[in-house]
């Protein structure tokens, strides 16, 4: 069975961010203004986390690019009112925009924090309009959204093959973030395949996830740093 | 007041005459009072337009404080409406004879408040237009789904509950005439107040009576339970449903002391609501008071001893961090002053008990300020930062025009039906060979 997952190998990453850019053209992320940003409504599927490590002047940063964990007992899912928010057979959690009612009831649900509601409607200048990425809807204003492993790309990625009539590659499907990447970071495939890289990675000794004793079992995994 | 009115009104017997003036008499001062209290809802009606149209950015939410004074609202609304149902259906159960010249304002806070409370959680949604969805696409998994089903269930019972021991009352009026024929007519439904048909009554209003426990006892323990289900610290907690149950129920107390207060004031009701009712009402106040010390305590010593370092932020963040005042400002309310005055007899009157009751209105009110926002800034991963949260004045406009609004149709409910049920005190009156045989029945020695 396939489960889409992805490890993330802190070591590697520099915090360059490419990942959080990456995210939000592929998947029209309107940008907002500064005080709206400093009210804490700035929207961000993936974003790279800095946690302030040692003691001054030995001093580093720490970096944690943070998706949707896409957890496989996701507590989002449960307290959802209208099933607006779903898991998928391939394990890939989904939102479904036009039913969400907009409660919130999940982003509090979630532990990672990592849903964003539209507090207002989105927004372009002008001259980006014409950049949105046709393959992805643009979410009105009072729902939830998330990042979505860039399932719009598996889905043309399963068609392509099908077309060709052949099995899809692991090439054939990375989100916008992991194929930004610039050191390799962020590495994405099916955790059940060992073919995929990430079969190997999340046997890595350095592998952990987020809040693991909450028993969410994330399908994002982190190769700590090397010490 | 009309002549015949007058006329018609001096014909019936005492009881009649007090508790049904306010029906045909309205003074200058209620007037006032219901343009001021419309105005305010009027002015929260257009905060919310303006919400709908330009959306929640109008409010001071954000990420991570996804819920705000909305919730907080429904959450205290909801709990003040345990007031009535709860409380006299309880005191009728038990045979408490001071019961009968309350229940009725009690019951009728309920009634209007739930509905205030139930909309609270849709002015927060970012698509009302897309509420019934709650019905097409029902997530029965869902603790938000409970409480539509709990909620919608207490409305009709409690509705009911009311409304069942108004018909004797309602008939009164229709018989008299003095008010609203046709109207009253209609409500009276044909009860003419026979041997046969007051046996009926009695036993259906006991029947609901019993009914209505388990579902108001229901309607907190899910609301509370929205919370208990999700991971987040200080909230994922049992003692949650019931803490909330109890709390709701103290609120409730509180609010039908300081009803009970204002309405023998402007309708001079001292001979219905006596020092005495103020008195045991008080005595319940106490021991709720005493309650929440316990729950309140139970639950904070429970997190602090676990000590897991999630719980931690928020739990420090109430007692000595950025949330200390409005978490000490609840425990003086909810606690140190109405056990202060609660606990003397002779501040247990009229005038100190709605001191109290409002102290504890405005504590239970910070206690779900509490719940709600310390928690919410605090997200689990502490990478995450120490989020913020200001309400915006949509936000306040629509919270004081939840207040206005339930005053208003308070205000105006207590001019179409009496506000102490007469048939009750009547029965009252006439019973008291019975209840005191009954006493005596008590210490009867056996043989
Ligand atoms: S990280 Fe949050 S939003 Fe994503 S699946 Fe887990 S609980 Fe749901
Ligand atoms: S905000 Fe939308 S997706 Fe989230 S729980 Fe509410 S309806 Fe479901």
């Amino acid at each position: 069975m396939t489960r889409w997952g992805m490890v993330i190998d802190l070591a590697r990453c520099t915090g360059c961010a490419a990942c959080e850019v990456a995210c939000k053209s592929e998947n029209n992320i309107p940008t907002v203004s500064p005080d709206q940003a400093e009210m804490g409504r700035a929207t961000s599927w993936m974003r790279v986390m800095a946690e302030p490590k040692g003691a001054f002047p030995d001093t580093t940063l720490e970096f944690y690019p943070r998706p949707c964990m896409h957890c496989d007992n996701p507590p989002c899912i449960k307290v959802c009112p209208v099933r607006a928010t779903y898991i998928d057979p391939e394990g890939i959690v989904g939102q479904i925009y036009p039913r969400c009612i907009g409660c919130r009831y999940c982003a509090n649900a979630c532990p990672y924090t990592v849903k964003y509601f539209n507090w207002y409607g989105p927004e372009w200048p002008e001259s980006e309009r014409q950049y949105r990425n046709p393959d992805v809807s643009v979410r009105a204003k009072g729902v939830i959204e998330k990042c979505t492993f860039c399932h719009h790309r598996l889905q043309k990625a399963r068609e392509d093959a099908r077309a060709q009539g052949r099995q899809l590659r692991e090439e054939d499907y990375q989100p916008a973030c992991a194929e930004i990447c610039p050191t390799d970071a962020i590495v994405f495939g099916d955790l059940d395949n060992p073919t995929h890289r990430v079969a190997e990675l999340k046997e890595d000794p350095r592998v952990m996830r987020l809040m693991e004793d909450l028993g969410t079992q994330p399908k994002v995994y982190y190769l700590r740093q090397r010490t | 007041m009309h002549r015949d009115v007058a006329e018609k009104l001096a014909k019936l017997p005492p009881d009649e005459q007090v508790l049904l003036r306010p029906l045909v008499d309205t003074s200058r001062w209620f007037y006032v009072g219901a343009a001021v209290c419309g105005a305010i809802t009027l002015w929260g009606i257009i905060a919310y337009v303006l919400q709908v149209r330009y959306g929640l950015g109008r409010t001071g939410l954000n990420r991570p404080e996804y819920w705000g004074i909305y919730i907080i609202c429904f959450v205290f609304f909801i709990g003040i409406s345990h007031a009535g149902t709860l409380i006299s259906a309880i005191l009728r159960i038990s045979k408490a004879e001071w019961r009968r010249s309350i229940t009725r304002s009690a019951e009728l806070i309920t009634v209007l408040v739930i509905g205030f409370g139930a909309i609270q959680p849709v002015i927060d949604l970012g698509r009302p237009d897309r509420v019934l969805n709650v019905l097409f696409h029902a997530q029965p998994l869902s603790p938000l789904l409970w409480d539509v089903v709990s909620i919608g269930l207490y409305f009709f019972s409690c509705t009911i509950y009311l409304y069942l021991p108004l018909l004797p009352d309602l008939a009164v009026i229709r018989d008299s005439g003095i008010k609203a024929p046709r109207l009253y007519r209609f409500l009276a439904a044909g009860y003419r107040d026979t041997p046969a048909q007051r046996l009926q009554l009695e036993r259906a209003i006991g029947v609901l009576s019993i009914i209505v426990i388990p579902i108001a006892v229901s309607v907190h323990t899910v609301i509370g339970w929205i919370f208990a289900m999700t991971l987040r610290p200080m909230w994922h907690s049992t003692i949650f449903g019931p803490y909330f149950v109890m709390g709701a129920i103290y609120s409730g107390i509180a609010a039908i002391l300081v009803a009970m207060a204002v309405l023998r004031r402007v309708y001079r009701l001292e001979g219905y609501f006596k020092e005495v009712h103020f008195d045991y009402l008080g005595r319940l106040l106490l021991i709720f008071s005493l309650l929440w010390f316990y729950f309140t305590f139970a639950e904070y010593l429970t997190a602090f001893y676990g000590g897991e370092p999630g719980e931690m932020r928020t739990f420090w963040a109430k007692l000595t961090g950025r949330f200390a005042v409005p978490f000490w400002a609840m425990v003086a309310g909810c606690f140190v002053i109405p056990l202060a005055l609660m606990s003397r007899q002779a501040t247990r009157t009229p005038v100190g008990t709605s001191i109290a009751g409002i102290a504890v209105v405005i504590g239970m009110w910070l206690e779900r300020y509490n719940i709600v926002v310390p928690t919410s800034v605090n997200p689990r991963w502490e990478i995450e930062g120490v989020g913020h949260y200001l309400p915006s004045w949509i936000e306040l406009s629509i919270m004081a025009a939840t207040f206005s609004g339930f005053i208003l149709l308070y205000m105006i409910a207590t001019k179409f039906v009496p506000i102490v049920s007469i048939w009750e005190i009547k029965e009252g009156r006439a019973s008291v060979q019975e209840v005191a045989e009954r006493v005596a029945h008590y210490s009867e020695r056996v043989a």
